[in-house]
């Protein structure tokens, strides 16, 4: 039977095993829309700006690890959209963006709501098509979960022309996708594997730093064993955490810009660094100059030759997937009757439990103001841990990371290597929609929440019970604390003057608002929002307007050379 | 130290594919000094020969950045080995001060072809290495130089170094 455009789109949607899909409706899309209308599958969520529908399909895929969808309209439609893609794609998230285009026969005549699709969104996506005759299209569908989901995953976005959703061909979904110019890697090089785990056995002090690499290839268990087997320290990037236990005693916590003491000394002093599905980011590792000062070898793990080598020169490159090359690194160990060099590796975690006992997050618990920190602790507290939280960007995020514990993965959703405010509501919005019995926490601050605010409208249609913790410093603490400790105090624009009332704002949404400014009420109204199980509610925590984060690498800074409490 | 090098590409020849290569050199900060393309006797494919130049690890990143496109089926330095290079270069040189003998020697030296003439200049055709087509330009007599058109270097492996999908 023949099938439009418009249905053939949502037939592939529905042969791709995708339930949900976020969007927003324009001209471009209005058959897709109406093939939308005329099926039960695949439930749409209308979004209230299509920025958010993107955010929202990229959370989706950050708690599942299925492949995130959202659909939008030509022009304007996905302009909005850029900035979810771009935060997509700088995680190497999965995900399909479909878009409307206008007309084969308009396109570059400056149309109605026209715009280069294709061309705008080039370097934010793993990959583009733009589909100009119906026959391509479930081709096109079929080559873009492919692509979004298999090596580093991505974004990948579809641009169908108005007339394609209409014109009608015989569909026939692809069973399977033969791309002659791409191959991702799976398993790991033998012969580098065998050197590898010689440099492991011969470590005096060793140190796996594992990444969000680690995460979207689901190798959290190999991880976990691979750490244990050797008994080696642990830290997990911000993309990374909840790869490895939290609440672990291999555990040293996250690294960089505001790791622990113990984590950036340890990757700092270490002579083996082995990188797990990490690309030593400029925020982990600082002053690259000041990290090679110390001589270490480093190992590094992952599937995309490109991150290998990129920002410091590797000594054991090994491309693969990383669940795939810890199972051969497994089989290795388990075969090998050699052990690590127990005496120093003894020694060596003497070292860090002095760096550690430094205690390097402490903050004032007696405080006559809320604590930051505080809230996170008792969020942590109050959900048992078994919250799946979200955060937007700017301090907040940075309390998040440090003082709820991930036990487990993609429990930990935020913008990592964008690092887009804005994003914490409609990522608890894909999380939600994914888990609906799941506990959902957002952790935002007045001015991020503030950019996807109109989003607390679909929440409410869709019967989304987040809980959204605003860490209410009345600034854009982030932006204080640099002009603070780098700019002589002078807090240029960094001031959120004229807030709305949060609680009045959450109640003319129709959800449940709460305000809290005395920290012996933290607690209670953490315990009392969380019972409300099925409402969103947003609690507006006046925090102490002052707090820095701790530590801090300064940026061009070493590792080793924070700014400690 | 910042060295030259050859790529060679065979990409699908698709609309788009090209854009993507020139924007992945322009979005990391490589330099192209020549960039020339063509499909080849497949026609669903295209090959393509870049000249860049960039430190060891630059030129790595290129390679690896090049090859993790999904358009591009095979990409090699072909610096790496044995290999030809050649650019086609059309020169127009003013004849009106009467020096057609010194030109035509000229070309006959670098065993280029005049292979257009109007009653003031003449059109210059020479295929030949970078270096060979930049000695002719200096050869010229500045003054005389119309216009230039040069296609950027085509390069291919020599013997059974062979590029296949
Ligand atoms: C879209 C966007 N614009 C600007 C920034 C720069 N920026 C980083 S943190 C921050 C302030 C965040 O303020 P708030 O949400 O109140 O969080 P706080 O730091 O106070 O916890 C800003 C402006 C950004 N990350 N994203
Ligand atoms: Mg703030």
């Amino acid at each position: 039977m023949e099938l439009t455009g418009a249905e053939i789109a949502i037939r592939c949607l529905k042969e791709e095993g995708v339930e949900h899909i976020f969007g927003y409706p324009g001209g471009a899309v209005l058959d897709i829309y109406d093939a939308i209308f005329r099926q039960e599958k695949v439930r749409h969520i209308l979004v209230r700006h299509e920025q958010a529908a993107a955010h929202a399909a990229d959370g989706y895929a950050r708690a599942t690890g299925k492949v995130g969808v959202c659909l939008v309209t030509s022009g304007p439609g996905v302009t909005n959209a850029v900035t979810g893609i771009a935060t997509a794609y700088m995680d190497s998230i999965p995900m399909v963006i479909l878009s409307g285009q206008v007309s084969v026969a308009a396109i570059g005549q400056d149309a109605f709501q026209e715009v280069d699709t294709v061309g705008i969104t080039r370097p934010c996506v793993k990959h583009n098509i733009l589909v100009k005759d119906v026959r391509d299209l479930a081709p096109a569908i079929k080559k873009a979960f492919h692509i979004a989901s298999t090596g580093r995953p991505g974004p990948v976005l579809v641009d169908i022309p108005k007339d394609v959703s209409q014109k009608k061909t015989e569909f026939n979904y692809p069973a399977k996708v033969q791309l002659r110019s791409y191959h991702p890697a799976s398993k790991g090089e033998p012969e580098m594997l065998r050197q590898v785990i010689q440099v492991i056995m011969n470590a005096r002090r060793p140190m796996i730093y594992a990444g969000g690499g680690v995460v979207l290839s689901n190798a959290s268990d190999e991880l976990t064993r691979f750490a244990r087997l050797l008994n080696f320290p642990v830290t997990n990037t911000l993309m990374g955490l909840g790869a490895y236990p939290a609440t672990d005693s291999q555990f040293v916590g996250m690294p960089g810009m505001h790791g622990t003491f113990e984590a950036n000394m340890a990757m700092q002093n270490c002579d083996v660094l082995i990188g797990i599905g990490a690309r030593f980011d400029d925020r982990v590792i600082g002053n690259p100059a000041h990290f090679f000062e110390a001589t270490r070898k480093i190992i590094h793990i992952d599937i995309d030759p490109t991150s290998i080598s990129k920002r410091v020169p590797v000594d054991l490159p090994v491309v693969g997937n990383v669940k795939d090359v810890l199972k051969q690194l497994l089989g290795l160990l388990e075969a090998s009757r050699e052990k690590p060099e127990a005496v120093a590796l003894g020694e060596w975690w003497k070292q860090i439990e002095l760096w550690r006992s430094r205690d390097c997050l402490r903050f004032d618990r007696h405080s006559e103001v809320i604590k930051p920190q505080l809230v996170v602790d008792t969020l942590y507290h109050v959900t048992a841990g078994k919250a799946i939280v979200t955060s937007d960007v700017g301090q907040h995020q940075m309390w998040a990371a440090q003082f709820y514990k991930f036990d487990r993965p993609r429990r930990w959703i935020n913008s990592g290597g964008l690092g887009t405010m804005g994003v914490g509501l409609p990522y608890a919005m894909g999380v939600q929609t994914a888990f609906p019995d799941e506990t959902v926490a957002c952790v935002t601050g007045e001015a991020s929440i503030q950019m996807c605010i109109q989003e607390l409208s679909t929440c409410k249609q869709y019967h989304l019970p987040i809980k959204i913790v605003n860490l209410n410093n009345r600034y854009m603490g982030m932006v204080r604390q640099w002009q603070e400790f780098f700019y002589g105090n002078r807090y240029a624009e960094s001031y959120i003057d004229a807030l709305p009332d949060f609680v009045r704002l959450a109640e003319s949404y129709g959800h449940v608002g709460m305000r809290i400014d005395k920290p012996s009420d933290v607690e209670g109204a953490l315990k009392e929002a969380f019972k409300l199980k099925d409402r969103l509610v947003f609690m507006d925590f006046i925090t102490d307007q002052t707090e820095n984060v701790y530590p801090m690498v300064p940026s061009g800074k070493g590792m080793s050379e924070m700014i400690l409490v | 130290m910042n060295m030259r090098h050859i790529f060679s590409l065979l990409m699908e020849n698709e609309s788009g594919a090209l854009s993507r290569v020139a924007g992945l050199f322009s979005a990391r900060g490589y330099n192209i000094e020549s960039l020339s393309v063509a499909p080849t006797e497949d026609p669903t494919l295209s090959r393509m020969t870049i000249v860049t130049a960039g430190s060891a690890d630059v030129i790595e990143q290129i390679l690896k950045q090049l090859d993790k496109l999904i358009e591009v089926v095979k990409v090699v330095n072909l610096t790496e080995g044995g290999h030809i290079e050649r650019e086609l270069m059309l020169v127009k040189v003013s004849t009106a001060e009467g020096n057609t003998e010194d030109i035509a020697r000229l070309v006959s030296i670098f065993r280029g072809h005049v292979i257009d003439v109007s009653d003031e200049t003449y059109t210059i055709e020479l295929t030949g290495d970078v270096a060979k087509l930049d000695a002719f330009l200096d050869a010229l007599d500045h003054n005389l130089i119309v216009e230039t058109v040069r296609t950027g270097a085509s390069g291919i492996g020599r013997g059974n170094r062979i590029l296949n999908p």
